[in-house]
């Protein structure tokens, strides 16, 4: 009986699931990962239009947006202090080799003040908040969705965009930018006592080849345009996976990851479209 | 009566520890966190030579490591490429028109750190938070108890094959950022300065030394990822909201690391040279 009717519906058991054949699977693959990204910029692009629309008569949340701002810049500035101070002491190191061959120590100041200023700065302190203040952001969000918090906050008829999203969104925006002007100093102060110590640059000599006239508040305010693009990408990719977190524990955890990886791709991404957009 | 209890309690609470205590506490707890990641660093090792081998965990592994990343990596590094022989061009341009040692000062500086470094840092982001994830819902559901109780230390069983797959992947990784980075930079080159790519690659001042140090940061980092990121999964508490914890974690101290021991050893190999 069983073989009977193996028999008699091979043809639509074959038709009804068709092995895919390797030059299927492969685009196959590249056309879901295209659909993904699509997913997820359009997730992105949607959030971003809901925070703009509850911006025109303000609806935030000030004293939820005053406790995430102190969050977020108070608690991450010990790791800031760590990885500016570090930073400016590698750009020394790296530019050593190069200064002493050419024998221009008074250029020390000048080079890497132009590389922190501009690239170095804001990158890794971009980098250093979106793993700290983004991905803390992605699994506070995260936890309240699957815990039903945000569906507790609708049935009280608080909005969440406006009394959860919003103060993270403008909150990471001020704090990379805010972080940024303070690593940029304390990254030029590193850099400035390790060409002391392995140039015999004395740190005088190292803040005049800064203000010598070779790099001006442009440089600054480069990488301040810079901070702020960072900042908004990574306060909608926390607040977007954040938000669309589905599946318990491990499904924050894959939230979590899923941000920081966004985050640096759009960080990396951006960083290029702007150094040529404001040369 | 309930305000009494309360005030009791109150009562009963120690004061609230000061500036000097909270420094100490904070210290301590520093102290503690290193003395765990020791531990299981020494216990990775330890396994290595000595481990039970899950046939397949490690092919498992690098191809969720190497293979996923792979789209990721290019497209960071490819950016970075471009952006720094942008900027040092325009830089260039404002002091002396001269060209011809850019791609060779270029190339030295992503062999001897940009290209191990910033690499890494993505890495550390796509690589560190996978494992802290991946890990901690393994603690917060119970299942490294369960591999204990069927005598499989959690080590050997997740951590080992996670770190020879990234010490390779790693390795791997970012010989291919900085082949794509160099490419990315002498497009770059020719579209903006009319740099020869002849001219640009020129290796005359990348010496076997700096070859040397851009692997040993290599090996630094692929060591270093996991065993963070590991110690941070593996100390995971408290249901969903740890999980997140973990990550945010695992991406800040590997990240952490990676610049501390860039700082070390190029330091290192600055004090060798001179």
């Amino acid at each position: 009986m069983f073989a009977a009717v193996v028999i008699a519906f091979p043809p639509v058991m074959a038709s009804s699931s068709p092995q895919p054949g390797a030059f299927e699977k492969v685009f196959g693959q590249i056309g879901g990962s295209f659909l993904g990204i699509a997913e997820t910029v359009g997730g992105m692009a949607v959030l971003f239009g809901q925070i703009m629309k509850r911006c025109v008569p303000p609806q935030i949340d000030v004293p939820e947006f005053k406790r995430n701002l102190y969050k977020m810049t108070v608690k991450s500035l010990p790791i800031v202090i760590v990885t500016a101070l570090f930073t400016g002491a590698i750009m020394v190191i790296q530019a050593t080799p190069i200064v002493k061959q050419y024998g221009a120590e008074g250029l020390l100041g000048w080079g890497a003040g132009f590389g922190t200023l501009r690239e170095i700065a804001p990158l890794l302190t971009a980098l250093m908040i979106s793993g700290r203040v983004g991905a803390n952001n992605t699994a506070e969000l995260g936890t309240m969705v699957v815990t039903e918090q945000i569906d507790a906050l609708r049935a009280l008829s608080i909005d969440p965009i406006g009394f959860l999203i919003l103060p993270r969104f403008f909150g990471i925006i001020i704090t990379l930018f805010v972080m940024t002007l303070y690593a940029d100093g304390l990254a030029l102060f590193g850099a400035a006592y390790t060409g002391l110590g392995l140039l015999q640059v004395e740190p005088h000599g190292f803040y005049n080849g800064l203000t010598s006239g070779l790099l001006t508040f442009g440089d600054v305010g480069h990488g301040l345009i810079k901070s702020v693009v960072f900042g908004f990408v990574i306060a909608l990719a926390s607040c977007h996976f954040g938000m669309a977190t589905k599946g318990g524990a491990p499904g924050v955890g894959r939230a979590v990851t899923a941000t920081v990886v966004a985050s640096a791709a759009g960080i990396f991404v951006l960083d290029y479209i702007v150094s040529f957009v404001i040369g | 009566m309930s305000e009494s209890t309360t005030q009791e309690k109150a009562a009963a609470r120690p004061p609230e520890p000061g500036p000097v205590a909270e420094l100490g506490s904070a210290f301590m707890e520093l102290l503690a966190g290193a003395r765990d990641l020791y531990s299981v660093f020494v216990r990775v090792l330890y396994y290595l030579v000595r481990g039970k081998r899950d046939k397949g965990a490690i092919a498992k592994q690098m191809f969720e490591m190497g293979n996923k990343s792979l789209f990721f990596i290019t497209i960071t590094i490819g950016c970075i490429g471009m952006i720094m022989v942008y900027q040092a061009g325009m830089q260039i341009k404002r002091v002396v028109p001269d060209f011809t040692l850019l791609g060779a000062t270029f190339l030295q500086l992503f062999v001897r750190d940009f290209a191990a470094t910033l690499g890494a840092m993505m890495l550390a982001t796509r690589i560190g938070a996978g494992i802290a994830a991946e890990i901690g819902s393994m603690v917060v559901t119970e299942q490294t108890d369960a591999l204990r109780m069927c005598a499989a230390d959690p080590i050997d069983f997740l951590v080992v094959p996670r770190f020879v797959a990234s010490f390779v992947m790693t390795t791997v990784l970012v010989v291919w950022a900085a082949l794509v980075a160099s490419l990315a930079g002498a497009a770059t080159a020719y579209v903006a300065f009319d740099v020869l790519p002849v001219t640009f690659f020129n290796i005359g001042m990348v010496k076997w030394g700096h070859l040397a140090e851009g692997l040993a940061k290599c090996f630094a980092y692929g060591s270093a990822i996991p065993i963070v990121s590991s110690y941070c999964g593996l100390s995971t508490f408290g249901g969903s909201e740890g999980v997140g914890w973990a990550t945010t974690r695992a991406v800040v101290n590997s990240s952490l690391a990676i610049i501390v021991l860039d700082f070390f050893i190029s330091g290192t190999a600055l004090m060798m040279v001179h």
